[in-house]
């Protein structure tokens, strides 16, 4: 540790004495507006919902692991592939890139909390409520959501039972959390920077989720109209997407992926941010092409908005759309390749070591390109037809999520759980997590790529016989992987309770403020703004 | 520092874009409406056509179907017909209420190919109204309609194609 790390140890000591403590118990976590409490809630709580999520993902794969109905009937089915895309995408991922982003950008920063604490515990506290909701319509008679996690109408509106308000303002809340964290994030990114901390010297965390914050801002008040008309339809006799009343319910797949496309961005962007900050760490050298990162992540949020109906090549347009939208699409591999090949650069003649974040992070960069080639392969229009709701968009889009998303929320966990709770994880079982998450995942994802292809249609509970060879090894990578999570709640919780102390900068070849502030990271911190050179 | 500036702004694009998701249903039927996409008719009346191209014929076909759940039996006197681009033409369609109740019923229109569409013009539809149906009772509806002289060459045959709704609920509601 250099003297000057010591130094910021003993002010950052210093300082916490002068403040209140944090209250003891249930309330501290009750009333906290605290960025560190509000962060480790938002991870707790995203963990929770992972392995919820994924117990459904148990069910699916249990009942798959055969050809024939053998563990649930089919409406239940449907509820559990509804129930867990729904979960993963606004339980999971979402709520954990928020909970790094509530711990890390003001630590990034050099800000003292996030612009509006109280804002930011009540978007952490509505949170649960709305989960709570969505689950519990699953008791409820007829059960909860079966039109999977897109709801489209007229499945959502004519087809659903009358649950379906449950989940209408399940997602209502859901959004409202996300718009008011993405609020939140953006306005300390503005104007809570320490003084000389430019715009081209963020971290490119704080870069990828301030865009992401402003895609957050954009479409979920268009998810927000998307369920309401849903909601109006069903129960008020509106005709958005009913046909009879003059409605048009294509125009609901329009207004969905209006939404839904700038979500897989904003699902993937913080990752972006993530693996940047991570790979030039372990390769001790510095990110390759920053400003062209900053560029690349820019674009990419833009060209979002105009990708959307690459969903719906099937649905009927004409040719000069579908080609209009292939197009499109294809330019968004533009600037993901320079960011690809800016971490790669990155590591090239780098010493690098393969700590647990790094093996996350290559894990990250391999895997998650696989799946922007899938993506591209679906991005061909007339090909698309062939692929369109089969298992080859399961195994795309559980690429770029599981070991996009996932992966890189893991490789950020293990990253910056030393600083949160001042201790080394065990590295031994964190490796074992690593390596059969990475082989499991495998097994479990990559031959749905031959399935999908040989036309196995997703959301069915049941498949032809000759998909059952295959199926039953998706089935045992799916156990394998779901178990293996178990691991890293071992470690995170063993983690927490002790383990060898670290000093303030964990990883020797780490940069950026978070590394100047002792470990674990004090209550408060930057109470005077850090000096930027 | 003061947030709200920033924080009101931000409010602000957020109501504005959940106005933009319900701005996006007008929306999109004018634009489907400028470029005749998705294959939705008018359904105003038309006025009579001037001219009438006499090397042209073209085939157009009808189907009907009823909305799952619609007690609705809706067929035309002829499968197709073949018309000249111009000409007026009447055709009948026999409608029965299957059920043993009163019902109300609504027939929507769609062309196919999509961008047909605009260039088929009814003069008088059933579609154009509310058709309330005594419980069994059967009537015959009348289509009138022609085929603009401006469709495209490569249009040879076009399909006009009838989903009924039972809106019996809705009617009543709202009267």
């Amino acid at each position: 540790m250099s003297s000057i790390t010591d130094e910021h140890n003993n002010d950052a000591a210093h300082h916490d004495a002068g403040h209140h403590h944090p209250a003891k118990g249930f309330k501290r976590w009750l009333f906290t507006t605290n960025h560190k409490d509000i962060g480790s809630l938002y991870l707790i709580f995203s963990l929770t919902m992972f392995l919820i999520g994924g117990a459904m993902a148990m069910v699916i794969r249990a009942e798959l692991f055969q050809p024939g109905l053998q563990l649930v009937d089919p409406h239940f089915f449907n509820q559990m592939t509804t129930v867990h895309g729904l979960i993963m995408v606004f339980g999971a991922v979402m709520p954990a890139f928020t909970g790094l982003a509530n711990w890390m950008v003001p630590l990034m920063i050099g800000a003292p909390d996030m612009a509006l604490p109280r804002m930011n515990n009540w978007s952490f506290w509505i949170l649960p409520f709305a989960f709570l909701i969505l689950l519990a319509s699953l008791f409820m008679p007829g059960g909860g959501p079966a039109f999977g996690w897109t709801f489209y109408a007229p499945l959502s509106t004519t087809y659903s039972n009358d649950n379906t308000a449950l989940f209408v303002f399940a997602v209502h809340i859901m959004g409202i959390s996300s718009i008011m964290g993405a609020i939140n994030v953006v306005v300390t990114i503005v104007n809570m920077r320490a003084p000389g901390m430019t715009w081209m010297k963020l971290p490119l965390f704080v870069w990828t989720w301030l865009i992401t914050a402003f895609l957050l801002i954009a479409v979920m008040p268009v998810l927000a109209g998307a369920v309401t008309m849903v909601l109006t339809d069903k129960y008020f006799a509106t005709s958005f997407f009913d046909a009879a009343g003059g409605g048009d319910p294509v125009m609901f797949q329009h207004i969905f992926w209006f939404f839904g496309h700038p979500e897989v961005y904003i699902m993937i962007l913080p990752a972006f941010g993530i693996i940047s900050t991570i790979v030039p760490t372990f390769s001790r050298k510095k990110l390759f092409g920053y400003a062209s990162m900053v560029y690349a992540t820019s674009s990419i949020a833009l060209l979002s908005f105009i990708v959307w109906a690459h969903h719906m090549f099937t649905t009927g347009m004409p040719v000069a759309a579908e080609l209009f939208f292939m197009y499109a699409t294809m330019l968004i591999s533009v600037p993901t390749g320079v960011k690809v090949f800016n971490w790669v650069a990155t590591m090239w003649r780098g010493s690098i070591s393969f700590e647990v974040p790094m093996l996350f992070s290559i894990a990250f960069i391999v895997l998650f390109t696989l799946g922007g080639f899938s993506g591209l392969m679906l991005a061909i229009t007339p090909a698309d037809f062939q692929y369109h709701d089969t298992y080859f968009v399961v195994a795309h889009f559980h690429y770029v999520l599981v070991t996009g998303a996932v992966f890189s929320i893991m490789a950020g966990a293990y990253y910056w759980l030393p600083k949160w709770t001042g201790n080394m994880f065990n590295i031994t079982l964190a490796k074992w997590h690593f390596w059969l998450s990475l082989v499991s995942v495998n097994v479990l994802f990559f031959p749905m790529h031959f399935v999908g292809l040989a036309g196995m249609p997703r959301r069915i509970p049941d498949y032809a016989l000759q998909f059952a060879d295959f199926n039953a090894i998706i089935s045992i990578g799916g156990f394998a992987f779901g178990l293996s999570q178990l691991l890293f709640v071992v470690v995170v919780y063993k983690c927490a309770k002790g383990g060898d102390k670290v000093p303030a900068k964990v990883w020797d070849g780490a940069e950026g403020l978070e590394w100047e502030v002792a470990s674990p990271a004090p209550y408060h911190t930057f109470d005077t703004p850090p000096e930027i050179k | 520092m003061t947030h709200a500036p920033l924080l009101k702004r931000l409010v602000l694009i957020c109501i504005g874009m959940f106005a933009f998701a319900f701005a996006l249903v007008p929306l999109y039927d004018v634009f489907c409406d400028i470029t005749g996409l998705n294959g939705k008719p008018s359904l105003e009346q038309a006025q009579q056509s001037n001219t009438i191209t006499d090397n042209r014929e073209v085939d157009v076909s009808f189907t009907t179907h009823a909305q799952s759940g619609a007690p609705f039996e809706v067929k035309s006197h002829e499968y197709s017909v073949v018309v000249k681009p111009g000409a007026m033409r009447e055709v009948l369609f026999k409608a029965k209420n299957l059920s043993n109740q009163d019902k109300v019923m609504q027939a929507v229109p769609s062309v196919s190919p999509g961008k047909a569409a605009k260039y088929l013009h009814k003069m008088a539809c059933f579609c154009f109204d509310q058709q309330p149906l005594k419980a069994g009772e059967e009537v015959e509806f009348k289509l009138l309609f022609y085929v603009d002289t401006e469709l495209p060459s490569d249009v040879e045959e076009l399909t006009l194609s009838y989903t009924v709704f039972d809106i019996s609920s809705q009617f009543l509601a709202s009267n």
